[in-house]
């Protein structure tokens, strides 16, 4: 029976609802009662004048009673069999649910269909909770870093202790050496071993797996280049259209990914609206890469700008170019790599960089150059500004955000005389008498 | 003629072991522990095999893998891959990125001295 066949039941419900007996309702619309009794079970078609007045007659939308309140708990009740087919569910009795006659089942007994949808909806939400946890357990920067940490450390301890177990004629130097590295290590075993129950037992919100999910985006932007032509066309400018994208990208596998990669993208959009592409790429040739100079043609902010820069196919800009965005709190909110230019996957990054200098001065635009230290001796021009995300109120705070774009320098434009040293993070940093140092780092001072 | 192996780790008491292993067996050891420049130095190393841990400073070593086996002259490199994630998928995306080995920490140093001595093996036959 199908959903425009259910009309009479929904005329019946109606009727109920209102409370008017069945021979008032049809002496009212001027039909016999059994002739609306054979209507009420279906048995007889109804539509135009007739079904126009007893729409009136009961009060309700004409829709009411050929859509029915229903159509979404027929949708739910589908999914739930399409669920139920796809997981093996429907082979319990070797009978698969009567999908064709969903709409025949929420009309007779929507009670018990509300029943069934409402169990659906629940083990979706559980679904999503499982893939959580189980993403968390897979990718939880924290707990992949203190896993790594014990990890290591008890393969340190294994190979050394075996090599003090198992080699003969082992010279003193190295016998000493290696008893000082099982000490060092088991000492590290045991620190690390409590800080990974510590954090076990600390942190219970599913939701606590920072970096994840932006590490997801920044892979799905990578693999556009950075550049979308279908926003650039206009092609994708409604929800649906960006929803669509989103869900056919198999990098973004959480929800959270898919929710920044969707704010990401409409932020795309609309630095794309002020910045269209060929006059922006127009600008660049005339101006170069002055984002003063482009700031003011279009008539927006450097933030802006910058972010526009880093859309930009590298053959327009004749430069690879990075870009860093962080919040008021130095979390990193998105990523593009440069050549030569270290962005830590996990954990903080050296508060030296400019684009946590720009959160102590919003609004003022900063421009460093800036070599980090390590191996590579290249230098990078970083231009960066803080900006308010949104209007604050009267007395309310402004919540700032914070753009470095970074540029290389060519190696044959000579030595700067005013080449900040920056980082990558603490942990890989030969800077040991740096006064911004959080942690130890792990090289050695003879690295 | 010597065998040089390249061991890319941050855990500079694995790499004392390893290295400390692969020497008495013949093998010269040469090292570095930060993944951001660690394609080049490969390059300029120009190893027989290569010891690779995954999760690096800088860049993980999947990525360098990634990188290794797009350059010509290091796509056929023998990688034997250390990792803490011994995950299915970690070890399959390993596998479709090239690796010639995949390893689990904590591991023992007859699995190593092993997977070495095999893929170097293999690596040599004509």
């Amino acid at each position: 029976m199908g959903r425009d066949t259910l009309t009479g039941s929904r005329i019946r419900e109606r009727r109920s609802i209102a409370g008017i007996r069945q021979a008032e309702l049809a002496r009212q619309i001027g039909i016999s009662a059994s002739y609306l009794n054979l209507i009420e079970h279906n048995r007889r078609r109804i539509g135009g004048k007739l079904l126009v007045d007893i729409a009136r007659a009961l009060g309700v939308e004409l829709s009411m009673l050929t859509e029915g309140a229903e159509a979404a708990l027929i949708a739910t009740l589908k999914e739930a069999a399409a669920d139920a087919g796809a997981g093996g569910m429907a082979g319990a009795g070797g009978v698969a649910a009567e999908t064709d006659r969903a709409d025949e089942f929420a009309g007779r007994f929507p009670g018990w269909a509300e029943v069934l949808a409402a169990g659906h909806r629940r083990i979706a939400l559980l679904e999503r909770t499982v893939e959580t946890l189980s993403d968390r357990l897979t990718h939880d920067p924290r707990l992949a870093a203190s896993l790594h940490e014990v990890l290591s450390t008890a393969a340190a301890i294994r190979s050394t202790a075996s090599i003090l177990a198992k080699t003969e004629e082992l010279e003193p130097e190295w016998r000493d050496r290696f008893h000082r590295n099982l000490n060092q290590d088991s000492r590290r075993l045991a620190e690390s071993s409590k800080a990974l129950v510590n954090y076990l037992d600390e942190s219970d919100t599913p939701e606590d797996s920072r970096g994840v999910p932006q590490e997801e985006v920044e892979t799905f932007f990578a693999s556009h280049s950075h550049h979308f032509a279908g926003i650039e066309t206009g092609q994708i400018q409604s929800e649906a259209q960006f929803e669509a994208l989103i869900r056919a990208v198999p990098e973004l596998t959480s929800g959270a990914a898919r929710v920044i990669a969707r704010a990401a993208l409409e932020q795309y959009a609309q630095d794309a609206v002020v910045m269209p592409d060929q006059p922006f790429q127009q600008a660049l040739d005339q101006d170069g890469l002055d984002p003063v100079a482009l700031a003011r043609r279009f008539g927006t902010d450097l933030a802006s700008v910058f972010r526009r820069v880093a859309t930009m196919p590298e053959s327009v800009l004749a430069t690879e170019v990075g870009l860093v965005i962080c919040d008021a709190s130095g979390s990193i909110l998105f990523r593009k790599p440069v050549t030569g230019f270290a962005l830590p996957r996990f954990g903080a990054s050296c508060p030296l960089w400019p684009v946590f200098t720009a959160l102590g001065r919003p609004m003022v635009p900063i421009r460093r150059t800036v070599s980090q230290l390590g191996r590579t001796v290249a230098r990078f021009d970083c231009l960066a500004v803080a900006w308010p995300q949104d209007t604050p109120g009267f007395d309310g705070d402004p919540q700032y955000r914070s753009v470095m774009l970074i540029l290389p320098i060519p190696a044959e434009k000579g030595p700067d005389q005013d080449v900040q040293p920056v980082g990558s993070t603490c942990r890989v940093c030969p800077r040991h008498d740096c006064r911004a140092r959080r942690e130890p780092s792990i090289l050695s001072k003879e690295f | 003629m010597s065998r040089k192996v390249m061991l890319i780790e941050d855990e500079p008491n694995i790499i004392e072991a390893i290295r400390f292993l692969l020497t008495r067996d013949g093998w010269e050891v040469e090292t570095h522990s930060d993944g951001t420049d660690a394609v080049a130095v490969i390059c300029a190393a120009a190893p027989d095999l290569l010891i690779l841990d995954v999760m690096l400073p800088g860049k993980s070593g999947m990525d360098i893998l990634r990188d290794l086996r797009e350059l010509k002259e290091l796509a056929a490199l023998p990688v034997l891959m250390l990792t803490a994630r011994g995950q299915a998928r970690d070890r399959e995306l390993a596998e479709k990125m090239g690796v010639s080995r995949f390893m689990t920490k904590p591991f023992s140093n007859t699995e190593v001295l092993t997977a070495v001595r095999d893929l170097h093996a293999q690596a040599s036959r004509p």
